[in-house]
């Protein structure tokens, strides 16, 4: 039993956090604002390695594991939730490929991501199906050598700029999870309709779209792990993104809990900081314990799949756990601030709208709850 | 070019010092160390002018604890080639830090071309050790540098001094460079750059070996004390007009005989 990072791990997380608080927290309110995808900031992430951190080596990654991805995500959404939506949601776009792709695919898919910045885009939810995944809509047919695509997606996170689309479809409706098929689809093909921007709540720098697919045609061998294939390979991308998205909050939460800590001590009430009245100090220790049980649920759910133990149940726990906290711990921090708090001029008004996402986007707090007591109820 | 460059690691600014019990010096135990902000520019700098000198080495030295040689795998993750420790006590006097370093380069067995360091630590702020290590290998040192240009021989440096002034020196190396804020952007350490500096050769010498003792030590630490604590400033209600000569008089009498700065 060991909680300590590894050196390397430590300098990972310095160099994270170095970024998140140089780069992307002064510039994050100006996004939020302008609603607009910081390209210079999301490049040089990506020239640092901080992006695709889940790609092989082997494939021109730098080989981390789970848990250093884990470490680079709390750390960058620290430093803006909606900028590391961008970043995220290349993995979560790009898992489908490493976990279902042949190797084939993988060079042709994965490596080019590693020379160049290129955003990818995840393809899942519709204007009807969100959490009932199995019921998706958009087809998947064979003809020839080619499959063709037809179907409506929704807030599809990175849309308006990604070089390679990965989505899920079914071959037949009426299959349900046994139709599902996961097929990557480059930019430029002909038949995908880019969708206007949505103008959301939170995460308002990330470019979030519907999109159509109208006949779109793709060589047979840009589906990943064969037809009706996709379920699994969705399954087991969950395993690992819900983690992700977890330590999302867990960043979010500690940016927020860090400035109620400082605004704690500056702020005076009746004659002292109020840091020292009793209501405050619940609040703050509150916060404390839900990072730290946030974290190491994230920690652990991310150690269970770097030694190849299941982790499904593990992973719902910190996706709901931590999304959870991180809604209670900005909706607090807020408190602290009182009526700066609910100003935009301040940095915790924007946590508390970006929180809200985490509760909702890679499975919401209730369908984790349904996972975890299906995996119990079917062990017992 | 056989560039070096003396890095010092110290108290992540947010770091709350608290002094050690004996007072000899600062509790260490809960500190997060990082590298001195100066010396990141001289690190920049170093690799700035290996990357103009086909060729060229950069060895990082440091004089220090070994709990943590975080500065010195920054370094090397920024692209520095090797580097060496003198395990010392994090609490030496700037003569014996100057004493290590030169003997540390010694040991290198490369003759240094350039040394850049940063242009003060900002635990400390003893601004001395590049002069001192200056004096003691004989070469000359320019301090507090915003600009850099030159060959592998000739090279010259702008300096800020006081009134935002810049004095331009041309100097013939080997000599001493300390940089300080302006004279170059230091790069990020890279993800792939972290995991190659932990294959690069990290040498660590003892203070003997260094060829430094006990009785080089110049300056001994007793007392550290956190500075008192600020009295609250003073406020004058001038809003009201009739007021105002009053406020004045009083203010001009304040800083004349309590802060006496007129």
């Amino acid at each position: 039993m060991d909680f300590n990072f590894t050196p390397e791990q430590l300098e990972i997380k310095d160099l994270a956090m170095k970024f998140a608080k140089n780069e992307m927290m002064p510039k994050a309110h100006e996004y939020d604002v302008k609603a607009e995808l910081p390209h210079d900031i999301l490049e040089k992430a990506w020239s640092l390695g901080l992006v695709n951190t889940c790609i092989p080596a082997e494939y021109g990654g730098n080989g981390f594991s789970a848990v250093d991805s884990m470490i680079i995500t709390e750390a960058l959404a620290y430093g803006c939730m909606g900028m590391n939506t961008a970043i995220m949601a290349n993995d979560l776009a790009l898992l489908p490929i490493v976990i279902g792709g042949s190797d084939e695919q993988k060079k042709r898919f994965l490596t080019p991501m590693t020379e160049k910045y290129k955003m990818a885009a995840f393809c899942l939810t519709e204007p009807g199906n969100g959490s009932d995944a199995g019921g998706i809509k958009t087809t998947i047919k064979e003809d020839g050598d080619d499959v063709v695509i037809n179907g409506n997606k929704m807030w599809i996170t990175n849309a308006g700029y990604a070089d390679l689309f990965v989505l899920y479809g079914t071959t037949d409706t009426a299959l349900k999870h046994k139709g599902i098929t996961a097929v990557v689809i480059e930019k430029g093909t002909k038949g995908i309709e880019i969708g206007k921007k949505e103008d959301k709540m939170g995460h308002r720098c990330s470019d979030t779209r519907g999109i159509t697919f109208n006949n779109v045609r793709v060589p047979k061998a840009n589906v990943l792990g064969g037809l009706n294939k996709g379920w699994s390979i969705a399954m087991k991308t969950l395993d690992h993104s819900r983690p992700m998205v977890a330590a999302s909050a867990v960043g979010g939460a500690q940016c927020a809990f860090d400035h109620s800590v400082k605004y704690a001590k500056e702020r005076v009430q009746f004659n002292v900081p109020i840091a020292q009245h009793q209501m405050i100090q619940a609040m703050i220790a509150d916060m404390a314990m839900k990072i730290e049980a946030s974290r190491l649920l994230v920690h652990k759910a991310a150690w269970l799949l770097d030694n190849g133990l299941p982790n499904t149940q593990l992973a719902s726990y910190a996706k709901a756990f931590a999304a959870d906290s991180c809604m209670q711990i900005a909706t607090d921090a807020v408190q602290i601030y009182g009526g700066y708090g609910y100003s935009k001029e301040y940095p915790v008004e924007k946590i508390m709208r970006d929180a809200k996402l985490i509760q909702i986007y890679e499975g919401t707090s209730q369908i984790q709850r349904l996972v975890i007591a299906k995996e119990i109820f079917s062990r017992s | 070019m056989n560039i070096f460059v003396c890095v010092k690691q110290v108290p992540d600014t947010e770091t709350k010092i608290v002094p050690s019990a004996d007072g000899s010096f600062i509790e260490t135990s809960s500190i997060k160390w990082i590298m001195n902000p100066y010396d990141e520019f001289a690190v920049e700098q170093a690799l700035l002018i290996q990357a103009a000198n086909a060729g060229s080495t950069v060895t990082v030295v440091r004089v220090g604890s070994t709990k943590d040689t975080e500065a010195l795998r920054t370094a090397m993750a920024m692209g520095a080639d090797d580097a060496f420790l003198v395990e010392a006590n994090d609490n030496l006097d700037s003569y014996s830090i100057a004493k290590a370093l030169k003997g540390a380069i010694e040991k290198s067995g490369k003759k240094p071309d350039i040394i850049l360091t940063g242009k003060q630590a900002i635990d400390d702020d003893c601004l001395q050790v590049p002069q001192i290590l200056a004096t003691m290998m004989e070469i000359p040192s320019v301090s507090v540098v915003v600009g850099y240009e030159g060959s592998a021989t000739d090279i010259t440096v702008k300096r800020e001094i006081e009134g935002g002034a810049i004095e331009v020196y041309g100097v013939k190396l080997p000599a001493i460079i300390a940089c300080n804020k302006g004279i170059n952007t230091p790069r990020y350490a890279s993800l792939p750059g972290i995991m190659k500096a932990k294959k690069k050769p990290l040498t660590t010498l003892s203070l003997a070996d260094a060829g430094v003792s006990e009785a080089d030590r110049r300056v001994k630490y007793s007392n550290f004390q956190l500075p008192p604590e600020k009295p609250p400033g003073k406020k004058f209600d001038a809003t009201d007009a009739a007021k105002m000569g009053g406020v004045v008089k009083e203010v001009v009498g304040l800083l004349r005989t309590e802060a006496k700065v007129i």
